[in-house]
């Protein structure tokens, strides 16, 4: 039977509750609960830890994320979700003394290792991160950048054709297509996020990671935004980062909780959000614990 | 998995589904008096409780519209998830299974208004008493394991409807011969089997509302027989 309290009082409050204690005291041994495997991986991760110097940031986590499908990871600031995010494209790299441990995959290729190159790894796995960055260019330039480097594209129609899908794609090209010679910091913050989807997507990858894409932007810029992430996934295989339990819940297929760097539960996001299986996880979407 | 709803970091929210979950057991009593009554008010042929009875209703109607309203605030205003959530769902569910237990009650009442009306105490009154017994026990019980969260005490409670049924079924075959016995009793005989069908579905509702602890505690739907989905 399960027990009840519901005469709150003050003294109730969360610092002290019995319940509270029993989670602390579950932290120590976290096993992951749910289904963090799938037949149709695209991405595959086997037992990740990293390390930021002496620190653990992420304890020995495996997941995989299936083809044509949004994984959502959330968790309370520091649980190791961006860390993990990162470890995909290895934008970890460029942190120093961050290192990473385990079998990372893509579509059976290593992501990590001495002989793997991490500029065409990028180009497959993109990423939009929590702040629109544009470059400092014009708004054609910014979606034509990755065609030109990464030599997908050298001529101007072929390049004018990408930059025309992409902007499509992102659902952008309406709102710009009379002003693809001004600079892409002139558009609004929604816009910038959706020209940055662009540029992601201009050199066809096959994964796009999303690091809170939506936490500077407004409720319409981020129904944009959500909108188009449903869309993309019939294409591109999608991770994404939020602090929006919602937005989780709206977007994605699977869900992902992360805790102290440990991966929680991962279930179907109906589940997650309806029934889930760790009470920490239970704990955290319904704000009981910050 | 233990409930707890009184450990969010917004203490609103607390007390929120606190008084949701309070206001709900609250027309819950309300309900349980009223079959109470208008069973008493038939056994003792006394219109005067039957009347009340009927004005009462009004206010049951009222208290589903407000626990609707309370609802629809806390998911506009919180976006429940899980068990909070299911905490809300189960209310609004339970709100309207009380609803209709109302209703019921109000039927019998009136019945008992004919009953009165007509003198005479007709055959079937055993039958009434015992199953009233049943349906009323059902009903505290179920509202008793939603207070205390208690799957165990639901199933119980839920798997007492079927003696209720049965019972009622063979009340029904008796009573049928005796209006093909006695035709001039059929005017009286059909109110007392009103009575009978208004009680039986105060059961049925009364295992609605067991499944609603289920469904709040374990998160399984278990509803038109799929107790398969309680793991």
């Amino acid at each position: 039977m399960s027990t009840m309290t519901l005469n709150a009082g003050p003294a109730a409050a969360v610092g002290d509750s019995t319940a509270e204690q029993n989670l602390v005291n579950t932290k120590a041994d976290i096993k992951t609960v749910g289904s963090p495997f799938c037949d149709d991986a695209k991405l595959r991760m086997r037992n990740v830890n990293v390390f930021y110097g002496e620190t653990q940031a992420i304890h020995d986590v495996s997941l995989d994320i299936g083809r044509n499908q949004v994984v959502a990871m959330i968790g309370p600031s520091g649980c190791g979700k961006s860390t993990f995010l990162r470890c995909l494209n290895r934008m970890n790299d460029t942190i120093e003394g961050c290192r990473v441990e385990g079998e990372l995959s893509l579509d059976g290729d290593p992501i990590y290792g001495a002989k793997v190159d991490v500029v065409p790894l990028r180009a497959r796995v993109g990423m939009v991160f929590q702040k629109p960055n544009p470059f400092p260019k014009s708004i054609y330039d910014n979606v034509a950048y990755g065609p030109k480097i990464h030599g997908i594209a050298s001529r101007r129609a072929e390049l004018d054709e990408i930059v025309e899908n992409s902007l499509r794609r992102a659902g952008l090209w309406n709102e710009v297509k009379d002003r693809l010679d001004k600079p892409g910091t002139g558009l609004s913050g929604g816009q910038q996020q959706r020209l940055c989807i662009a540029r992601a997507i201009a050199v066809s990858p096959e994964v796009i990671l999303m690091d809170e894409p939506c936490s500077a932007l407004d409720p319409i810029a981020t129904a944009r935004i959500e909108e188009l992430i449903d869309e993309l996934r019939e294409n591109y295989t999608i991770a994404i980062v939020t602090h929006s339990m919602q937005q989780a819940a709206r977007v994605s297929q699977r869900t992902a909780y992360f805790h102290l760097g440990k991966l929680v539960e991962v279930n179907d996001t109906e589940t997650v959000f309806t029934n889930p299986e760790h009470e920490l996880t239970e704990a955290y979407i319904t704000g009981r614990f910050g | 998995m233990d409930m707890h709803f009184d450990q969010h970091i917004s203490r609103q929210f607390n007390e929120d589904l606190e008084s949701l979950k309070t206001e709900m057991l609250e027309m819950g009593g309300l309900v349980a008096r009223q079959v109470a009554d208008a069973v008493d008010a038939l056994a003792n042929a006394d219109s005067e409780l039957a009347e009340k009875v009927l004005q009462v209703e009004e206010e049951i109607d009222r208290c589903e519209m407000e626990l609707d309203e309370h609802a629809t605030l806390i998911i506009a205003k919180r976006q429940p998830a899980a068990s909070d959530l299911r905490m809300v769902m189960s209310v609004i569910r339970i709100a309207r299974d009380l609803e209709r237990m109302g209703d019921e009650a109000s039927k019998i009442a009136k019945m008992a208004i004919a009953l009165t009306d007509e003198g005479t105490a007709p055959r079937g009154y055993t039958e009434i008493r015992h199953i009233a017994n049943a349906v009323r026990k059902m009903m505290n019980d179920a509202l008793d394991a939603y207070t205390r969260f208690d799957v165990e005490s639901a199933l119980k409670t839920l798997a007492e409807d079927e003696q209720v049924d049965m019972d009622y079924r063979s009340a029904i075959r008796e009573l049928v011969t005796y209006m093909m016995e006695d035709p001039r009793s059929i005017s009286r005989v059909m109110n007392v089997l009103w009575t009978l069908r208004s009680l039986e579905r105060i059961g049925d509702h009364a295992k609605n509302i067991c499944e609603q602890v289920v469904y709040l505690v374990k998160g399984a739907d278990i509803r038109h027989g799929n107790k398969k989905n309680l793991r």
